[in-house]
């Protein structure tokens, strides 16, 4: 640790042990729950949590899922989500979630028990280097060895874990210390010493890429997880911005709902598995605007080919996403929303007018792309007849819609996950989690429960596959003792198919081990878990099922099952260019470059 | 387009200025690890504010688009404080410390130990160390330099070698 000399404040004479000294700053950082689970090292902090009322502790089933709990906690609420586990094995099984919120950069501050100061480096019981485990999983790690410096670094830990690149923090508390008498500090009122990120772009960059954008024949606005990470106002300033500017837009995995699915303006998500026009658009214009999206391989597919005739304009809060893996004309640090609000006054102070008559060929191009309808899907209706899982989706939505509450979609990570992307409509931020970076199979039901948790009144979903809601499935005995009324819709196709249809289009249709066997009784599994378990087989049980389960006020589980032999379309196979996406099975005749052979090889 | 030089290869010599936490090592080593960067020479000393600050000096190398990315991944750690490319910002200097023993016995007729000497001195090494079976020579000076002088005393019975890594400081007013 650094020397508590660093600290502004003096702290206080001690007053407390250091787990009360741990609450009371939690409680002037604003938490109001934590996810957690108990053990020797941690105790002490049980032992105030016992004591007060003012902080919640949701109790789950393994420390993977409190972590993804409070990912989902904060993803839907801006807010920093907390975590606390023992030491050893409680701070390993939180790795994984740990990771997950740093590739997504997700606010989250994780305290992990620690054996006592003297016994560190002795392989005492139940010890791990927790700080040298999760420091590549970690935005920054803490280990707290003297008493004035805990309520010191509990502040840092939440400034750092919101600030900037939101990420996770872990704070590792030996025992020692949370039982020995602390001073308390309250949070510093000066800057941070080393760590201040750029919040305000620089005015001459945004003229210069106002200008940029002025000129373009066929620009594209690109966007990302980063502009839900600025905040609902910088979503609201999107949308002012993609009006203003008549430009179409695109957004990656992470983005979903900043800008409103259902807007003209808008063409799908674009990547790997997003729509035709988006990434053909991507491909083809002339002028780039990337805000808060990291130019990831799923979105960019061969680097080489990317946008190979655009000039790039990037804004990003985080220099190092800058420049990264495709280099850019004008890059631009700063925060999203406060790039978009500067944007938005230099598009009116440039005088310049946007090309038209360009626009409108571009839009005319756009709209024939659009013409393809690379989403078209065929469900048969016959009764008796298999459900197409696109089709559970676009039902699922629909009738959610109707209902009209706050809907918050959570995914697994899968072909499910591509569908929800793809068939359910965001038109708000915040109402969208999902594991993209780290992409975590388990991470649907806990976040379901963090969001729940957070939003105790509206409509949670996880659209899950069969195989990942397993991987956290013990999540249910939490969704029990809190009474937490997340409905799991799982779209069973009896197989990893994710996986199934790399290996169809790839390995020869070897499906090595992908195959779901041996599935519990999803109906069964609900039953014992104090939970309603329903199953839809066929077509014609597909929207009964939903009614159902959007009727119950307790926890569902939708088992849905549907065609085991769906692939997840349109496509751009890993190392391929946007224009050389296969569209499916579903549409007539090839795309560019791309031979029928060639859809089987690559 | 604006970045055609991002792919010419060089080395850099990287200043970083960081909290002397625990940890800060090991951070900026993963950092490098992890993400498959080259380090060809790390040094690290604490150097201002009572021992509560270091500096560590990288020599590092890689494509320009690499380098940029490095100083930037470096820079976002949160202990770290400032971020220089010394190589990159203007004229700067570097020089590493050597302590270079040979083993050159007096009855072996002496001739290897004359030229180690004779050598030592056109390069401005220092002995700090001698007996009469051996030299330990102290060097200061730019890499390329250490590594001309361990050239010349392999033949002459060049036993071992400690060498400190990179120390570098901007030239002028400048300071990181
Ligand atoms: C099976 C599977 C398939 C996938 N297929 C696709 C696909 O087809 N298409 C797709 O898009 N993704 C896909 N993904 C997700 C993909 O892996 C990446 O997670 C995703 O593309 C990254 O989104 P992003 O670029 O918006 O970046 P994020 O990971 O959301 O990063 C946000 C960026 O914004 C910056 N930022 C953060 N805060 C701010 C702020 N306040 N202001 C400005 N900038 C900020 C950050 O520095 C970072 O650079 C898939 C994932 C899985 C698991
Ligand atoms: C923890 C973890 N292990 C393995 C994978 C690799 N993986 C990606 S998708 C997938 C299959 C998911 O199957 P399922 O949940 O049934 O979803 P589906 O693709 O069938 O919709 C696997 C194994 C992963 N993403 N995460
Ligand atoms: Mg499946």
């Amino acid at each position: 640790m650094t020397d508590a000399s660093h600290s502004p404040i003096r702290p206080e004479t001690p007053t407390a042990a250091g787990a009360e000294i741990l609450l009371r700053a939690l409680k002037d950082q604003g938490v109001d729950v934590i996810f957690g689970y108990p053990g020797g090292s941690v105790l002490p902090i049980y032992d105030a949590l016992f004591n007060q009322n003012a902080i919640r502790h949701v109790l789950v089933r393994h420390e993977q899922a409190a972590v993804h709990a409070a990912e989902g906690y904060a993803r839907s609420t801006g807010r920093v989500g907390v975590v606390l586990v023992t030491s050893g094995p409680g701070a390993t099984n939180a790795v994984t979630g740990l990771a997950d919120a740093l590739l997504d950069s997700i606010p989250v501050v994780c305290l992990t028990g620690q054996v006592p100061t003297h016994l560190i480096g002795n392989d005492a019981f139940q010890e791990a280097d927790t700080t040298g485990i999760t420091r590549p999983a970690t935005k920054h790690n803490y280990l707290v060895k003297r008493p004035e410096d805990l309520a010191r670094v509990v502040h840092e830990a939440f400034y750092v874990a919101r600030s900037g690149r939101p990420g996770p923090v872990v704070i590792d508390l030996p025992k020692d210390i949370l039982i020995g008498k602390a001073p308390y500090t309250p949070p510093a009122e000066t800057p941070h010493r080393s760590y201040r990120p750029q919040t305000q772009p620089d005015s001459a960059l945004i003229a210069r890429a106002v200008a940029m954008l002025k000129s373009a024949k066929r620009p594209m606005i690109y966007t990302g997880g980063g502009v839900i990470n600025a905040g609902p106002a910088a979503s609201e300033a999107l949308v002012r911005f993609v009006r203003t500017t008549g430009f179409p837009c695109t957004s990656t995995l992470m983005g979903l709902g900043a800008f409103p699915a259902s807007d003209p303006q808008f063409l799908g998500m674009l990547g790997m598995h997003g729509t035709y026009e988006a990434n053909l658009a991507m491909h083809g214009c002339d002028v780039m605007l990337n805000i808060g999206a990291r130019f990831d391989d799923r979105v960019t597919g061969r680097l080489n080919a990317f946008s190979p005739g655009s000039r790039k304009i990037h804004i990003d809060i985080d220099p190092s996403s800058i420049n990264k893996n495709v280099p850019v004309e004008l890059p631009i640090v700063g925060d999203a929303g406060r790039a978009l609000e500067a944007l938005l006054a230099a598009w009116d102070a440039d005088a310049a007018p946007v090309d038209r008559p360009a626009l409108a060929t571009w839009w005319r191009q756009i709209d024939a792309w659009k013409g393809t309808d690379c989403l078209r899907f065929t469900q048969p209706r016959e009764p008796g007849a298999i459900i197409k899982p696109q089709y559970a989706i676009q039902r699922l939505y629909e009738i959610t819609r109707a209902v009209k509450q706050d809907i918050f979609i959570t995914t697994e990570v899968g072909q499910h996950q591509m569908w929800a992307a793809q068939y359910f409509k965001f038109e708000r931020p915040n109402h969208w989690m999902t594991s993209g970076g780290l992409g975590t199979m388990g991470y649907g039901l806990p976040a379901a429960m963090g969001v729940q948790i957070a939003h105790p009144d509206a409509l949670v979903i996880d659209i899950a596959g069969e195989a990942s809601i397993l991987m956290n499935i013990q999540e249910m005995g939490t969704l029990s003792q809190y009474r937490l009324p997340v409905k799991i819709f799982i779209l069973n196709n009896e197989y990893m198919g994710m996986v199934r249809q790399w290996q169809e289009l790839l390995h020869g249709s070897r499906y090595s081990e992908s195959y779901s066997a041996a599935l519990p009784d999803f109906v069964k599994l609900a039953d014992a878990y104090n939970a309603v378990g329903l199953r839809a087989k066929t077509v014609d049980e597909l929207d009964g099922v939903i009614h159902e389960m959007l009727a119950s006020d307790r926890a569902v589980i939708a088992d849905i099952a549907v065609d085991p032999k769906e692939n997840c379309y349109p496509m751009i196979p890993s190392g391929a260019a946007h224009n050389e996406m296969i569209l499916g099975s579903e549409s007539a005749g090839g795309v560019a470059g791309v031979t029928d052979e060639g859809k089987v090889l690559v | 387009m604006a970045n055609d030089n991002m792919n010419s290869f060089r080395t850099a010599t990287i200043a970083v200025l960081v909290d002397n936490e625990p940890g800060i090592l090991a951070r900026v080593v993963g950092l490098f690890s992890g993400r498959g960067y080259n380090i060809d020479s790390l040094t690290v000393a604490a150097v201002e504010d009572g021992g509560q600050r270091s500096r560590i000096n990288i020599v590092t190398s890689g494509t320009e688009m690499v380098i940029e990315q490095i100083k930037a991944q470096l820079d976002r750690l949160v202990p770290v404080h400032r971020v220089s490319d010394l190589s990159k910002d203007g004229p700067h200097l570097a020089r590493e410390m050597m302590m270079i023993k040979v083993i050159c016995p007096h009855r072996e007729g002496g001739q290897n130990r004359a030229e180690a000497l004779r050598l030592a001195d056109a390069f401005r090494a220092r002995v700090v160390d001698a007996s009469t079976e051996s030299f330990v020579f102290e060097m200061t000076g730019d890499t390329a330099k250490l590594d001309a002088f361990v050239e010349l005393m392999r033949p002459l019975g060049l036993a071992e070698i400690s060498r400190t890594g990179v120390a570098a400081i901007a030239r002028g007013t400048r300071v990181i």
